[in-house]
């Protein structure tokens, strides 16, 4: 019997062993609060304003469903230059970046992600003054996006 | 096929709009975005494959640009918006390393 967490270790591992670049990931654990530095080059976070919709259930992490969107007026004196998502439990934790500006009219944006195993989603909005906002969510994963590296180890 | 078409890029614009409404975009197409983490049955790393951006240009001003990553999951779906001021071609090209792999345009009428 496999338990939980050698479950999720060694699919993280299957998932992110294989690159030179993401070595680190199979040593040790990822450090969720350098990555959000890495992602925000070391800006402070406000943790308001941003709306994450997503499920916090995902039987698999193949394809999961996100609507992510930031407060702002979206005009030329005050706008969202860019949503970004990080996935600090991915192989790669920086995820996709989508560039907005006042011709959007509303900071909102819809996908879906590939999760590699259960965490905490991050969301954040850099506004056209230098702010960034941001928001969490944990989605609980079943089945990691990398499930065929489990079975080659 | 052609080339810009072969990967079944699909765009969806409200076909109307007032001036100054706010529209929503929705894309859709058909590419595995392989991450480069995955094996296949004999064991041998799948190579990474994946489009790198999405631009959306309407009316001849880029609206919207989406870097994609792995973390984006196969057949990617894009959903954003922006405000109808003009009647006109909405296109939306999918990129690899600044290399057009697929594109489709769509109009939008404004009425006025």
């Amino acid at each position: 019997m496999i338990s939980r967490r050698t479950f999720t270790q060694r699919s993280f591992i299957g998932c992110a062993g294989l690159l030179p670049g993401v070595g680190w990931a199979a040593s040790r654990r990822p450090d969720p609060e350098a990555i959000l530095r890495d992602a925000t080059s070391g800006r402070t976070v406000t943790w308001e304003g941003v709306t994450i919709e997503m499920p916090q259930l995902a039987e698999t992490g193949n394809s999961v469903p996100i609507t992510l969107s930031a407060q702002s007026p979206m005009t030329e004196a005050d706008y969202v230059r860019r949503l970004s998502i990080v996935v600090p439990g991915n192989p790669e934790p920086l995820g996709p970046a989508f560039l907005l500006s006042p011709a959007n009219g509303v900071a909102r944006v819809s996908t879906r992600l590939r999760l590699a195993r259960t965490q905490t989603v991050v969301v954040l909005a850099e506004h056209s003054d230098g702010r960034v906002t941001g928001a969490q969510l944990p989605v609980l994963v079943t089945l990691g996006a990398c499930i065929d590296e489990l079975w080659t180890d | 096929m052609d080339r810009l078409t072969s990967l079944q890029p699909r765009v969806r614009v409200p076909a109307t709009a007032r001036a100054g409404e706010i529209v929503e975009v929705r894309t859709l197409v058909s590419h595995p975005m392989e991450t480069g983490f995955r094996r296949d049955e004999q064991g041998a790393r799948v190579p990474r494959d994946i489009l790198t951006h999405l631009v959306c240009e309407y009316a001849g001003r880029e609206v919207f640009r989406a870097e994609l990553q792995p973390a984006i999951s196969a057949n990617p779906y894009v959903a954003f918006h922006f405000r109808a001021t003009v009647s006109g071609a909405v296109t939306v090209r999918w990129e690899v390393d600044g290399t057009v792999v697929a594109e489709r345009t769509e109009t939008i009428e404004v009425l006025s």
